[in-house]
C-alpha cells in the first residue's frame, strides 16, 4: 500500500517526533538518560523555539534583531505572573492546572507580541545596523525595567513558578512551532518576507508594503519568543531579569548563525548542538568556554553559511529553490550568454 | 547647585571613559563596516595588563615613579594594540567580504574567548583584583565641590589622547589614507593605499585607546576582572551610535552625553541610571536615524 504523498509529509514527521520522544523515555527507563539529560533537552527545546523565532526576523526577513531575550523575558514574566501570582496551583483545582498553564503561555506570547508590535512600529523604518542597535537597547530596557518592579521580585526574580512544563510539552511546542513557522514561511507572508530580505527596494517596487510585512514578521517572531519564554519559566521555576540579558540574546544569535540562518533545520541543529556542547565540555572546567568560543570562531571561519549550510530536512523543505538565502543572488545576473 | 557640579564632574570622568572606548567602535565601523563586539574586552586587557606591569615594577622598587607610570601606560597601550591587530588578522580578515552578520557572530566568539581565556589561566582567574594607584590622589575643594588630582589627570590625558587622534586622522598622511579607505575601499586600493596595513593600524589605535580607557576607568573604580569589558563595551557602543557611528567627533560627543546622563540618572535610581542610556539612544534615533552627527545616506538602486 502506498501512502499518498501529502499524507506522508504531514503524518511521518509527527510519528518521527513521537518516536524520538519514546526513545528518550525508553533510555530514561533503562537509566541511560537521567534527569540532567532531560533538563538539557528541555533547555534545548526552548532554545530551538527561540532560534526559530529569531530566524523569522533575521533569517527570513533580513532584519537584525539582537535583543530577542527581551521578548523572551516578557513572555516568561507574563506567564509566570499568571501561574504563580494570580492563579496559584494552590487556589485552583488540579484539573485546571494545564488549561491555566496553556492560557498563561498564550498570554505571555501576546504580551511579547504586543510589545514587539509597538517597538516595531516606529523602529522598523530604521535600516540594518540601526535597527539592530534599537533592539539591543530594547532588550536592556526591558531587563532594567523588570529590575524596578517590586511585586515581581525586582532584581531578585520570581521563585516558585510551578514546573508545569515537562519534556512532552516541550516536544509538542517545538513541533507546533516548526509546523507554524514552516507554513507561514510558505505562505504569502513568508514570500513577502523573503522578497524583502533579498532586495527591499525591488520588493517595494513589486508592490509589497515592506514596513507592514516587517512589522508582521517582528510581531509574529515576538509571539513565538514569548511562548518560549513562558515555557522556560515553567521549566526552571525561577526567573530573574538578568537571565535575559544581552548575553542571552547573543547566545541565540550564535545558535542561529552557527546553525545556518534562513534554514529551519539550521535552527534546530544550532540550538541543539550548542546547548549540549557547553554541557558536554564540563569536564574541561574553566577551559570549557574557551573551547566553546574557539569552536564558534572556527565554525564561522570555515562554514560561514552555518553548520547546515542551507540544507533543509525533507519535511521542512519548501519546494521552491529560490526561497533559500543566496540561492537567487540578485546582484549576479544569470545565464547572460544565452541571450 | 554644588550637587549639580559634583555630579557633572563624575559624569565627565565616566564620559571620557566611554568616549575613548566609543572611538574604537566608531573607527572600526567606519573603516571595515563591522561592529566589533570584542572591543570592550580590549579595555579589560589594558586594565589587567596594567595590574601585572605595576606588580612587576613594584617588586623591584616598592613604589612607582612618574616615569614608570608613563612606561606602564605606554606598554599596556601598545600591547593591547597588538592584541587588536592579531584578533583582526586571525578572526576578522578572512571574513571581510562575507555577510556582516558572520563577522558579528565571530566577534561574539572572540569576545567570549578574550574573557574566558584569561579566566582559565591559573594566575589570573575569575576573581576581581585591586587596581594599583597610578596617579597621586589629592583632594581639592572648590566651593563645596570635591575634585581629585586623579580625576584631573585622567580628564586631561583622555582629552589629550582624543586631540592626538583627531589630529592624526585629519592632518596626517596616515589619517588621509584611513579616511580614504572608509570612503571607498576599492578606489583607495586603486590609489595605491595598502588597505590591510590601514585596517591593522585602525585596530591598533582602537585597541590602544580602549586600553587607556581601561586604565582610567580602573583608576576611578579600582577593581579589575575579566568580565569588566562586557557591559562597558555595550554602553560605549551605544555612545558611538548616539553620536553617529563612523564619526569621530560623534563618538566623543556621544560618550560624554551618555556618561553625564547616566550619572545624573543614577543619582535618582541605579537601575534608572542603567536604562537612561538606552532610552536616550532610542529617542535620538527616532528623530535622527543616523545619530547626532551621522550622515544619513539615501539608499540607491
Amino acid at each position: 500500500m502506498k501512502i499518498p504523498k501529502h499524507l506522508s509529509k504531514s503524518v511521518l514527521p509527527i510519528i518521527g517526533f513521537a518516536a524520538i520522544y519514546g526513545l528518550i523515555m525508553l533510555l530514561k527507563s533503562f537509566g541511560i538518560a537521567n534527569n540532567y539529560h532531560i533538563q538539557i533537552l528541555m533547555f534545548a527545546g526552548v532554545n530551538i523555539m527561540m532560534t526559530l523565532s529569531l530566524n523569522v526576523v533575521n533569517g527570513f526577513t533580513g532584519q537584525f534583531s539582537i535583543g530577542h531575550a527581551g521578548f523572551m523575558s516578557l513572555g516568561a514574566y507574563g506567564s509566570a505572573i499568571i501561574t504563580t501570582l494570580l492563579l496559584k496551583p494552590s487556589v485552583i483545582p488540579s484539573s485546571m492546572q494545564i488549561p491555566v498553564f496553556l492560557l498563561s503561555l498564550f498570554i505571555g506570547g501576546l504580551v511579547a507580541a504586543l510589545v514587539g508590535f509597538l517597538i516595531g512600529l516606529p523602529t522598523l523604518k530604521l535600516k540594518g545596523d540601526y535597527l539592530a542597535i534599537v533592539t539591543l537597547a530594547f532588550g536592556e530596557i526591558v531587563r532594567a525595567g523588570l529590575r524596578l518592579i517590586e511585586p515581581i521580585g525586582a532584581a531578585r526574580g520570581m521563585i516558585g513558578v510551578p514546573t508545569y512544563a515537562n519534556l512532552a510539552w516541550i516536544f509538542t511546542f517545538v513541533a507546533l512551532t516548526l509546523f507554524v513557522v514552516r507554513n507561514v514561511i510558505y505562505s504569502r507572508y513568508g514570500r513577502a518576507w523573503i522578497a524583502i530580505r533579498d532586495n527591499e527596494i525591488a520588493a517595494e517596487a513589486m508592490g509589497i508594503d515592506t514596513t507592514r510585512y516587517k512589522i508582521i514578521s517582528f510581531t509574529f517572531s515576538a509571539f513565538i519568543a514569548g511562548v518560549a519564554g513562558g515555557l522556560y519559566a515553567h521549566v526552571v521555576s525561577f526567573i530573574q531579569p538578568d537571565t535575559f540579558s544581552f548575553v542571552k540574546s547573543s547566545d541565540l544569535l550564535v545558535f542561529l548563525y552557527a546553525g545556518g540562518s534562513g534554514s529551519l533545520t539550521g535552527s534546530i541543529v544550532g540550538a541543539l548542538l550548542l546547548t549540549a556542547l557547553p554541557e558536554a565540555l564540563r569536564f574541561l572546567a574553566s577551559w570549557r568556554l574557551v573551547i566553546y568560543a574557539l569552536v564558534l570562531i572556527i565554525v564561522m571561519l570555515y562554514r560561514p553559511k552555518g553548520l547546515t549550510g542551507g540544507y533543509e530536512l525533507p519535511f521542512l523543505r519548501i519546494h521552491r529553490k529560490e526561497l533559500y538565502e543566496g540561492a537567487a543572488d540578485p546582484t549576479v545576473p544569470e545565464a547572460e550568454e544565452g541571450e | 547647585m554644588t550637587t549639580f557640579f559634583q555630579l557633572l564632574i563624575y559624569g565627565l570622568q565616566l564620559g571620557s571613559v566611554y568616549a575613548l572606548l566609543a572611538l574604537g567602535y566608531t573607527m572600526v565601523y567606519g573603516i571595515v563596516g563591522m561592529i566589533n563586539f570584542a572591543h570592550g574586552d580590549f579595555l579589560m586587557i589594558g586594565a589587567l595588563s596594567t595590574v601585572f606591569l605595576a606588580m612587576a615594577f613594584m617588586s623591584t622598587s616598592g613604589t612607582l615613579s612618574a616615569l614608570q607610570v608613563i612606561a606602564i601606560i605606554l606598554i599596556a597601550m601598545i600591547g593591547t594594540g597588538l592584541v587588536g591587530v592579531i584578533v583582526e588578522a586571525v578572526a576578522y580578515k578572512p571574513l571581510r567580504d562575507r555577510p556582516r552578520m558572520t563577522a558579528l557572530i565571530t566577534a561574539v566568539g572572540v569576545s567570549m574567548f578574550l574573557q574566558n581565556f584569561p579566566r582559565a589561566l591559573p594566575f589570573i582567574g575569575p576573581n576581581p583584583r585591586p587596581f594599583p594607584r597610578l596617579f597621586p590622589l589629592i583632594q581639592y575643594n572648590i566651593g563645596g565641590v570635591t575634585i581629585t588630582s586623579t580625576q584631573l589627570i585622567m580628564l586631561f590625558l583622555s582629552l589629550l589622547l582624543m586631540f592626538i587622534l583627531y589630529y592624526v586622522v585629519n592632518k596626517t598622511p596616515l589619517g588621509a589614507q584611513m579616511r580614504a579607505v572608509s570612503m571607498d575601499k576599492d578606489a583607495a586600493l586603486l590609489m595605491g593605499i595598502n588597505i590591510n596595513v590601514i585596517i591593522s593600524m585602525t585596530f591598533f589605535i582602537g585597541a590602544a585607546l580602549a586600553s587607556s580607557s581601561g586604565i582610567f576607568y580602573a583608576s576611578i573604580y579600582p577593581q579589575v576582572d575579566v568580565y569588566m569589558g562586557g557591559w562597558l563595551g555595550t554602553k560605549s557602543f551605544i555612545a558611538a551610535v548616539l553620536g553617529g557611528i563612523g564619526d569621530i567627533r560623534g563618538a566623543m560627543l556621544g560618550g560624554f552625553i551618555l556618561g553625564i546622563s547616566e550619572i545624573f540618572a543614577t543619582s535618582i535610581n541605579s537601575n534608572f541610571g542603567y536604562m537612561i542610556g538606552f532610552i536616550v539612544l532610542i529617542l535620538i534615533l527616532l528623530f535622527k536615524p543616523a545619530g547626532l552627527l551621522g550622515k544619513f545616506s539615501i539608499e540607491k538602486v
